[in-house]
């Protein structure tokens, strides 16, 4: 079974990010990047699956300009068997990179494609469902646990009410939630030898796709800024103010 | 202009969010009608048809909606998108589910979890966990959106809309069902309750969560929880508050033994009134929190219990 795991290249999660003085965007000039966590999960349930023997090739891809590429080698240092990248300097609406991803699976035919349920840049949680609509193909978002049966997966999924868990056909598209599972480190070793792996640069352009923006991004600004309260130094004085201040408590 | 906005609902019950999310169709403004896919779901209808400000209320009572299955549900609302220039559900488990699958099928991009409506084309969102906002303008003629409904207030319910029983039943047939476990709780839902309180990885294990109890009774207080508290099963996954958990807006936010992680901020730093329980003054949650204490938590959830 071969699995596709699309990874994106973002901003490390530690970093609290700034915005231009321009309003234009955020400021990622000299900001720590990572692999998204939500896709470092989805790389490592891969590996899992492999190592279980369900699976037996994994090929990450990203989408994005030549800098994701630390990101490919990193998910190659995890256990990816090869990687690919679609070349491109635009900022890519979810649905064009879901429309791209498609056009991949068309060609490698995964049984099962993992992605991150979110990507904490833009925090838009689109991209795996419309892969699953592009491709028609079912699927399980927000995965905590992921159990291949037969020509079927089953996924828990974290909802709302606590957990469900559905039953697809294969070939599926799973998106990772947090509990999935906890990614491990790359080891030294693995590390060296992620940069022989194979890596396929492709070009956006050459998939004959209009990739047109369908959003404009017209401003970003910080958020309003909550002002710093007090500190109280007794339960009475916290009591006190809750109903005689704020008045939020009888 | 006409709007058709996706009823969260579990075949009994009209989640309350929808409400904010017809005010944010509002803002958008236009016929607004409302769909209740499901099974069984005809006390949802019933709600359904008293939410202010809708004209008419498009029911698929059918066994393909049962679980509202992302594959059958976008299949149907994809069909009905036709007849209207947005489609807008609220963003929880199902609307996130399925509403980026209607938005592809569509060949639209979506606009996902919207805080703002600055025109009928032009949105306000959050990015980056909160700590940034950006102002989108969709470029598409049908637009597909989510909303954060702790961003508008609820629309009232003294509403009397037309019913339309739809016939469709479309199903993909690549997904089914097969359980669900749900949290019991007779406490108020974690998005609704004007009060929360949550525990964090201070509260050091499952048991010490009986300490929120008392003072979430006492308060008619929802209970939360960091994912900390969450990833080391001290709790279940439903109470996770944060970027990518539950978002919360209550009129107070007790956050216990929490430092205050800017993903966990995400999901409660518009709260009216938050109050800080930490032995760490460092602890950034202090940064935000309206009413600090620093002391054990152990100490001063018993003395807070007997106060109220
Ligand atoms: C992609 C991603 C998404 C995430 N999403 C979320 C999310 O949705 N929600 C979320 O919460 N987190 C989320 N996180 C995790 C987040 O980064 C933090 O790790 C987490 O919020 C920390 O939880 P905590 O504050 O309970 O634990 P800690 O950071 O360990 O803090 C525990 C606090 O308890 C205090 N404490 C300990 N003992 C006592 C005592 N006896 N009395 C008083 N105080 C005490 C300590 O001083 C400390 O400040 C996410 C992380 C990532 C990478």
């Amino acid at each position: 079974m071969k699995v596709l795991v699309p990874i994106k290249r973002v901003i490390d999660y530690n970093v609290k990010v700034r915005v231009k003085a321009d309003n234009s965007d955020v400021d990622l000039a000299n900001v720590k990047m990572a692999i998204n966590p939500f896709c470092e999960i989805a790389v490592e349930e891969a590996v899992r699956l492999k190592e279980a023997g369900a699976a037996t090739e994994i090929i990450a891809i990203s989408i994005g300009d030549k800098s994701c590429q630390e990101q490919l080698r990193t998910a190659l240092a995890l256990g990816a068997d090869r990687a690919i990248q679609i070349n491109t300097d635009e900022k890519l609406d979810s649905l064009h990179v879901a429309k791209l991803l498609q056009k991949v699976v068309e060609e490698e035919q995964p049984q099962l494609v993992i992605l991150g349920k979110q990507s904490i840049d833009s925090d838009n949680n689109q991209t795996g469902q419309m892969l699953a609509a592009l491709t028609g193909l079912p699927q399980g978002t927000f995965a905590s646990e992921v159990k291949i049966d037969g020509d079927k997966v089953n996924v828990t999924r974290e909802v709302d009410g606590g957990l469900q868990t559905v039953a697809l056909n294969l070939p599926a598209i799973v998106t990772t939630d947090l509990r999935l599972n906890e990614p491990r480190y790359a080891s030294l070793p693995n590390i060296m030898k992620a940069k022989r792996k194979p890596l396929d640069v492709k070009e956006a352009s050459e998939f004959g796709l209009d990739l047109t923006p369908r959003t404009t991004l017209l401003k970003v600004t910080p958020p309003a800024e909550r002002q710093a309260g007090i500190v109280v130094e007794t339960v009475d004085e916290l009591v006190e103010k809750l109903k005689n201040e704020a008045k939020v408590i009888a | 202009m006409s709007i058709l906005i996706y009823v969260e609902h579990d075949n009994n019950e009209l989640k309350a969010d929808t409400l904010k999310t017809v005010s944010a169709a509002q803002a958008i403004g236009g016929d607004i009608n409302l769909l209740v896919a499901g099974h069984n779901c005809a006390a949802v209808v019933e709600q359904a048809k008293n939410v202010s400000g809708v004209s008419k209320v498009l029911v698929a009572d059918n066994a393909a909606y049962a679980n509202q299955l992302a594959e059958n549900v976008s299949l149907l609302v994809t069909e009905l998108a036709a007849d209207y220039n947005v489609i807008m559900a609220t963003a929880l488990t199902t609307g996130k589910n399925f509403m980026p699958r209607v938005a592809a099928l569509l060949d639209v991009a979506q606009i996902s979890d919207i805080i703002g409506v600055e025109s009928a084309d032009t949105f306000v969102r959050p990015i980056y966990a909160g700590n940034a906002i950006a102002t989108v303008q969709s470029l598409d003629s049908k637009k597909v959106i989510t909303v954060r409904a702790t961003a508008f207030d609820a629309v009232a319910t003294d509403g009397n809309a037309d019913v339309v029983n739809l016939s469709q039943a479309t199903d993909a047939g690549t997904s089914s069902h097969v359980n669900d476990e749900f949290t019991e709780s007779e406490r108020p839902d974690l998005g609704a309750a004007n009060v929360v309180i949550s525990g964090g990885r201070g509260m050091q294990n499952g048991d010490n969560f009986k300490l929120l109890e008392g003072i979430a009774d006492k308060l008619g207080a929802a209970i939360g929880a960091s994912r900390a508290a969450v990833d080391a099963g001290f709790v279940p996954n439903d109470m996770q508050v944060g970027q990518t958990g539950k978002i919360v807006a209550p009129d107070l936010y007790i956050a216990v033994g929490i430092s205050g992680a800017i993903q966990h901020l995400a999901g409660m730093k518009d709260s009216k009134i938050i109050v800080a329980i930490n032995k760490d003054a460092e602890a950034p949650i202090f940064q935000v929190a309206d009413y600090g204490i620093v002391a054990d938590l152990f100490d001063v959830l018993p003395e807070l219990e007997n106060k109220l």
